[in-house]
């Protein structure tokens, strides 16, 4: 039940809005009107002067065939990353889903990965998959690969993968478990009397049941795999080889606090944060609109 | 369509033992109620019937067949679930096709099969909704409908009515005992409620703490209960118990309320003094100018068509009078009544089992 309150002043409200207001002008607003304000200048090479210089900073960006292969790169990378820890997230959850035995211990154990920083998570992936003193590393070497992530672009593409979306399976998984609980469980029973086996229960019954669930990790992991993964591969391979592993978030990092180009860096900014308002608005809209049983 | 056994069935959950050694057989096409009131393990039977639960001993026989290891949907049976349970992602044509398509149905069949079902339930013009677009009847129907199209060897009803309104209730009960006469098929029914088992069964059983206390016709179990719990959960209101005595030889019985009832079909063995509970339901304790039976009023229930009075007898026991509806005793009043003696039931004051001569 929603309580309307009635003001009788106009200044309480404002009063009472300030706080949130404030904190939303200082540390979102702002910095994204200087942004949006810094793509359209170009600093001098010793940062003394600028030049305003309107949308070239972006006409030079979508020309420029590094940007567009950090696009790709991070469209594989997303795309990878959100698939993996839904997939992974969604196996785990079925599992656990079942009666058995300490699964509130497992469910516990499943969930920590996510209270890891990024950066430390990362260091432990580089640690099991460092080619000369990985644990893992040596493993895979036993099978006759030649795993050396340093110098071949896919494997240091795959391991970034798997570090990001590692950490991303918890979040997933808590979300499917509380998906797949809510599901009546006299539904399967009805499906199981019908004649369902259990593999064709799970992708005629629970799966579809789940599809809010999945619609909305689905646009959380993509914002998570595009903005929040920048720890991950600082850590492991710096966007190398080779730019293979640079995503549009690590590209803007490069180009503004390394090569301190600001107006290009700035941009890509920009660009990025449209992404992010067009996701947030799908995912608004889908939510709710659509699918809620 | 098919016969169904329950041999010796029973089912532990950890050290808490729900069932102890439930035995039934049923025939084609005949239709059991098993009623009992909550917790009796009677939803637990029907599970372990549907391949839901594994019974612990025991064995359940579909057709000649022994499924007691089988998985559900190798037993062919369908199952009408308390809240309906339709996949609420699909229509109401994709809920009834289901099973068939499951199983392999060409599309043409399987049309036909769900518009003839449909038809018959009166929800052809619903095919194209979804359950949360229906009303709390109509997705019962779609449940019923699921469960027809698949034409199984025996239909199971976990309390179908029990989240229905009263009405509703007692129209799609007429509506199922309808069906399941037309359609024949073997059919288990488990309800709490008495009314919807006396109607519905060609049997009842009457479960109570894990055990059938009584398997029969629904006019044998009212005129013969097997013991108190019986007699006292079929019939509403219940059947009222007055302790007692056996007289010399056995022919009637000395009640605490101080007065004797002969029995009529006959004595029953036993010692003068035993100790007895004499049944008698409402119905059969009419006002009588000169009737041994003391009632002082404390409640009155006017129901219009008749009027039910409770009360106390000089011995503090508690008993229920159904009256014509003309009759409107006040709280406090004392009343006379008779007792019907042919209507008497002598149960042991012992062991509860009814005694006959």
């Amino acid at each position: 039940m929603r309580r309307r309150v009635i003001f009788r002043g106009k200044l309480l409200p404002y009063l009472l809005l300030a706080p949130q207001i404030a904190i939303t002008a200082v540390f979102f607003f702002w910095p994204a009107g200087m942004a949006i304000m810094q793509s359209m200048l170009r600093e001098d090479p010793f940062g003394l002067r600028s030049t305003f210089v309107g949308l070239e900073n972006f006409a030079e960006l979508f020309a420029d065939p590094l940007y567009l292969g950090a696009f790709s790169n991070t469209l594989v990378f997303s795309g990878s990353v959100a698939f993996f820890s839904i997939a992974v997230g969604l196996f785990l959850a079925v599992l656990a889903d079942k009666q058995i035995r300490g699964a509130n211990l497992y469910k516990t154990l499943l969930i920590w990965p996510y209270a890891i920083a990024p950066a430390l998570s990362a260091a432990l992936w580089l640690f099991l998959f460092h080619p000369a003193i990985g644990l893992f590393a040596r493993i895979i070497r036993g099978y006759g690969v030649d795993w050396n992530y340093y110098i071949n672009g896919g494997q240091a593409m795959l391991l970034v993968t798997i570090a990001a979306a590692w950490k991303q399976v918890s979040y997933n998984f808590i979300f499917f478990l509380a998906g797949l609980q809510a599901i009546p469980k006299s539904v399967l029973e009805a499906a199981a009397i019908d004649g369902a086996s259990e593999t064709r229960r799970f992708w005629s019954i629970v799966f579809p049941l789940l599809s809010p669930t999945t619609f909305f990790l689905l646009v959380v992991n993509l914002v998570y795999a595009f903005f929040d993964t920048f720890g991950a591969i600082h850590a492991l391979t710096q966007g190398g080889p080779a730019k293979a592993t640079e995503t549009l978030i690590y590209k803007v990092y490069v180009d503004g606090v390394v090569n301190l180009n600001l107006g290009s860096s700035a941009a890509q900014s920009v660009v990025l944060m449209v992404l992010v308002i067009m996701l947030t608005a799908v995912q608004f809209r889908y939510i709710e609109r659509k699918v809620h049983y | 369509m098919a016969t169904l056994e329950i041999q010796g069935v029973q089912k532990s959950f950890g050290a808490t033992k729900v069932l102890h050694g439930i035995d039934l057989a049923v025939a084609d096409g005949e239709m059991i109620v098993v009623v009992g009131p909550s917790g009796c393990g009677k939803s637990t039977l029907l599970r372990i019937v549907a391949g839901l639960e594994t019974a612990t001993g025991g064995r359940v026989i579909i057709g000649g067949q022994d499924v007691t290891l089988r998985e559900p949907k190798d037993r062919d049976i369908a199952m009408v679930f308390q809240n309906y349970a339709l996949y609420p992602h699909m229509s109401v044509y994709e809920n009834m096709a289901y099973g068939l398509k499951i199983r392999g149905l060409p599309r043409e069949e399987i049309r036909a099969r769900v518009q003839k079902a449909a038809d018959m339930l009166a929800i052809a013009p619903l095919l194209d909704r979804r359950p949360r677009q229906l009303s709390g009847g109509q997705r019962q129907r779609v449940a019923m409908g699921r469960a027809i199209v698949r034409e199984p060897k025996l239909f199971l009803f976990d309390e179908p009515l029990s989240n229905l309104d009263a009405k509703l209730r007692v129209q799609m009960r007429a509506e199922i005992k309808r069906l399941q006469r037309s359609l024949g098929v073997t059919s288990l029914y488990v309800t709490h409620d008495q009314v919807e088992a006396m109607t519905l069964g060609d049997r009842l059983v009457v479960m109570h703490g894990g055990v059938a206390e009584q398997i029969a016709t629904p006019l044998d179990i009212w005129n013969r209960p097997a013991n108190i719990f019986v007699a006292g959960f079929i019939g509403a209101p219940p059947m009222n118990f007055l302790a007692g005595t056996l007289l010399p030889g056995g022919t009637g019985a000395r009640l605490d309320a101080g007065f004797e009832v002969g029995f009529l079909d006959g004595a029953r063995v036993g010692p003068a003094g035993t100790r007895l509970t004499i049944g008698i339901r409402p119905e059969h304790v009419p006002p009588a100018a000169d009737g041994p039976l003391k009632l002082t009023v404390d409640l009155v229930e006017p129901l219009g068509g008749e009027t039910l009075v409770h009360g106390r007898v000089p011995s503090d026991e508690s008993l229920t009078a159904r009256l014509p509806g003309s009759m409107h005793p006040v709280a406090g009043a004392v009343l006379a009544l008779a007792i019907q003696p042919a209507q008497v039931h002598v149960f042991s004051g012992e062991t509860g089992q009814r005694l006959d001569r």
